[in-house]
């Protein structure tokens, strides 16, 4: 299953994180996977409801993702569709989630970005590839780094 | 010219069967093994290999040179790689956005404390 899933520990309430997923001025504020800015966000986080958010990069490429929320639980969860739209770069739809959880000192979010790619290995048995094309791929990086 | 989706495909598709995984995970140990040699561990057939081998040649993960009589498979790494790259990309994004959003979120956390005195 190609998915990434990642955890953060925040030191704020959940139904504040919760907030900063679910407003434009939240996602303005962080959106993006460098200190580029958030161009233009809409979002309607309601089930059925949809989101589009457009943002720009350092190296001043554009880009564009959108989708549907399909379950909204404040302060727990948030999962949507997810698709790049508006270039030349969409490999099909996938699925983000959002979980919170309450802790001692604010919230734990798990974000889990899966069916990253649509093929076979939906429903099927085989678990772990991912993990075994991470070992193949470090392993080239060992045998090209050998004096072979 | 294939595209970069279309690699990507193809990529993701031959590593999804256990018995090309395991192929290339014996040429990743042995750098170039015989058609035979390689079909030797699995309980299938040498046709049933050779179509495998195909599958990993028409997605680029591995070379077939032949000298003499002997075909020699050998692995090339670059669509793993590419693979991963594309991957990462994702991990890049949510990880980098994150961080900013817990920085967000915990600057309002703060407001609101101090609101509330």
């Amino acid at each position: 299953m190609t998915s990434v899933t990642l955890v953060r520990r925040i030191k704020a309430r959940p139904s504040i994180v919760f907030d900063a997923l679910t407003t434009v001025e939240g996602i303005a504020n962080w959106w993006g996977p460098d200190a580029g800015p958030v161009l233009a966000a809409e979002i309607d986080p309601q089930v059925g409801g949809r989101f589009r958010v457009r943002f720009r990069m350092l190296d001043g490429s554009e880009h564009e993702s959108s989708g549907e929320y399909v379950d909204v639980v404040k302060p727990e969860r948030l999962i949507m569709t997810w698709r790049w739209t508006g270039g030349v770069e969409d490999p099909g739809e996938s699925l983000v989630e959002f979980r919170l959880r309450p802790v001692a000192d604010g919230t734990e979010l798990i974000l889990t970005h899966s069916g990253l790619h649509d093929d076979e290995t939906r429903g099927s048995h085989e678990h772990g590839w991912t993990g075994a094309l991470d070992k193949l791929e470090r392993h080239f990086f060992v045998i090209e780094g050998s004096p072979l | 010219m294939v595209n970069y989706g279309e690699r990507l495909d193809r990529t993701f598709a031959a590593l999804v069967d256990p018995t090309r995984r395991a192929i290339l995970a014996r040429l990743e140990r042995e750098d170039g093994a015989s058609i035979s040699a390689l079909a030797q561990p699995f309980a299938i057939k040498l046709p049933a290999v050779m179509k495998h081998l195909d599958v990993l040649d028409d997605a680029g993960l591995i070379t077939r040179s032949k000298i003499g009589r002997t075909v020699t498979v050998r692995l090339r790494p670059e669509p793993i790689r590419e693979a991963m790259d594309w991957l990462r990309r994702y991990e890049r994004f949510w990880s980098h956005s994150l961080d900013r959003l817990a920085a967000y979120a915990e600057r309002k956390e703060t407001e609101a404390r101090k609101k509330r005195r």
